[in-house]
């Protein structure tokens, strides 16, 4: 008779496992790299954590380290980040999302995207440092916002700000200072949804 | 060579060989164990002798034993039993319960506040153990039922169930213990520890999976939650489950009879495997009670290493185990029973449970020791924050 036996395939796709296993770009602390900026975000607390450095030539990402505290698709997330940013402008890399370093993995289960792909975020702080320690204005900021509350046009850019300012932590908070979602209040969930994520990232 | 070796027996256990040929003896005893013809009886003997074994392994009364799908069904029942008296005016209104028992508890204790019914639940030490100052002040004449597990599934620590359940009688409740953990590991006898009701469940103790048994101390208030059928005096109707339940009755006679070698088994593995851990690898918490202790149950945290990073890099090399992570919780938040103890959110993270189970041998536990070491020294070298 036939042998039915029932196999399962990993976790994550394959692509998440070879960066899971052999990870790329790895921060090794007995090298030295001079990164030219340097970004943090999440926080133990929250269980990822990611720090990413740079070295920035002809206002291109010249080289890339980085270094992980989260499951394997946080490493696999941040391990294939750092392949892709590697070569691009301070402009691409500014504008790197999660949805294409997921798209990169083959794809991540719904629950990972949100919590595990933080490296695209911990890249646009060090882009963010590398433009501070050089006193350069930061043109690429506004490009990324995206009106949350419409009514009051309030953006996720503003939200991200309190949040990791501490100036706001709670829905009240924000709707005090921004007047998100005192018009027709149809982005309470949406903010909320921003808010939460936003408090995981910085670990707040 | 690729080499299995599998410590998550506290999340189920492999059937027993003994358990796969009685099985296998009975596929055909496909009769219905209700009919009252030969096929009908045949089943029906199976389903006798195996309660024989579930009575003899927690000393009880055979008609004190009710199948059911297995400790999630029958710890359900019992709140569903203490939810009616509640609700038919019994005059007491209360349940006491803990902070760290199995999800079926602790999830329909928040669906059943929901509800508004008031429901207690007694905080732990940092050992994982029931305080009973906290639990003495939380009894009184309106508590009608006190549920405490007997060893809890992620730390290991046993409780003081015979101490709560005199608490419990003194102010006239009825006391319910998840014995899904301990039962093959320790000796749980319903008459020493005084229980009107125990939850357990077969695939915990070598025994197939979707059955179980609740114990019901004959007296103690019991109502029908499936209806149907006259199955089990007509508490829980449906068909008897006979190969799953002659499983179960093979089990439990194995587990009744080697209790004592187990025990020893699992608890010099167990030994081996923390000194191994401790010995071999920088900066260890070992969490739980190390005195009052499921004897196969380890659970350690790695600081500043993940529990999935370590859990799918052991995954690798065929060592199965779990984590108290929030991956593995499918939340933000990690186990809830390790916070429960005052555990440190991110040690709860970084927290691995080896559960070691009757196959496992001296030469798994050596292996599991090698590959971890270097691999929690690989998740660090990773990590953002170095010990």
């Amino acid at each position: 008779m036939e042998n039915r036996s029932f196999m399962a395939q990993w976790v994550y796709t394959d692509t998440v496992k070879d960066h899971f296993m052999n990870p790329r770009n790895i921060w090794d602390e007995k090298e030295d790299f001079k990164a030219d900026g340097v970004g943090e975000v999440g926080s133990l607390a929250c269980g990822d954590q990611m720090r990413v450095g740079i070295r920035v030539e002809d206002g291109r990402i010249a080289d890339l380290r980085w270094l992980t505290y989260g499951c394997a698709s946080a490493i696999a997330s941040t391990s294939m980040m750092s392949e892709m940013a590697k070569g691009m402008t301070l402009e691409e890399a500014y504008h790197l999302t999660p949805q294409m370093i997921t798209e990169a993995l083959g794809g991540l289960p719904e629950h990972k995207f949100h919590c595990s792909v933080l490296g695209d975020k911990a890249l646009r702080a060090a882009i963010d440092d590398y433009l501070e320690r050089n006193h350069l204005d930061n043109p690429y900021r506004k490009g990324t916002a995206r009106i949350i509350c419409e009514c009051k046009g309030v953006s996720d850019v503003q939200i991200e700000e309190l949040v990791k300012s501490g100036k706001a932590l709670t829905f009240d908070e924000l709707s005090a200072q921004t007047g998100c979602s005192t018009a027709c209040g149809k982005c309470r969930g949406r903010i909320i949804e921003a808010l939460e994520e936003y408090r995981h990232i910085y670990g707040k | 060579m690729y080499r299995t070796v599998y410590m998550d027996n506290n999340a189920t256990t492999p059937m027993a060989d003994e358990v796969k040929a009685v099985m296998e003896d009975n596929l055909s005893l496909y009769g219905n164990a209700s009919s009252m013809h030969a096929l009908g009886r045949n089943a029906y003997s199976g389903i006798d002798w195996a309660r024989r074994m579930c009575a003899d392994l927690i000393a009880c009364q055979e008609d004190e034993i009710y199948f059911t799908s297995g400790a999630s069904e029958s710890n359900n029942t019992v709140f569903n039993i203490a939810r009616d008296l509640i609700d038919g005016g019994s005059g007491r209104n209360r349940i006491v319960t803990t902070t760290i028992e199995h999800p079926s508890i602790i999830e329909l204790v928040k669906y059943l506040r929901g509800k508004g019914y008031r429901i207690d639940e007694a905080p732990v030490d940092a050992s994982g153990m029931v305080k009973l100052d906290d639990m003495k002040a939380l009894m009184g004449p309106d508590v009608l039922l006190v549920s405490v597990m007997t060893g809890n599934n992620e730390t290991g620590t046993i409780q003081p169930v015979k101490e709560i359940s005199a608490m419990a009688h003194e102010c006239g409740a009825l006391m319910h213990s998840d014995a899904t953990q301990a039962i093959g590991k320790i000796p749980v006898s319903v008459a020493d520890l005084d229980l009107d009701y125990l939850s357990m469940s077969a695939h915990k103790f070598y025994g197939p999976k979707g059955v179980g048994a609740l114990y019901a101390r004959k007296g103690a208030p019991m109502l029908a939650f499936v209806h149907g059928g006259h199955q089990e005096k007509g508490y829980r109707a449906g068909t008897y489950n006979n190969l799953g339940i002659i499983g179960m009755g093979e089990a439990a006679r194995l587990a009744a009879r080697d209790l004592a070698k187990e025990r020893d088994h699992l608890w010099s593995l167990r030994e081996r495997l923390r000194r191994g851990i401790v010995d071999n690898i920088p900066d260890v918490v070992v969490n739980g009670c190390q005195e009052h202790c499921l004897p196969g149950t380890l659970n350690v945290s790695f600081p500043c290493a993940e529990g999935e990073s370590i859990l799918l890099y052991l995954d690798m090399e065929g060592i199965e185990v779990s984590t108290g992570s929030a991956c593995a919780t499918g939340s933000l938040e990690p186990s809830y029973v390790l916070l429960a103890g005052g555990l440190d959110v991110e040690l709860a993270h970084g927290s691995i449970r080896f559960s070691l189970g009757r196959y496992n041998t001296e030469a798994d536990v050596d292996y599991v020791i090698e590959k971890l070491a270097p691999i929690i020294a690989r998740v660090r070298a990773l990590s953002t924050r170095k010990v």
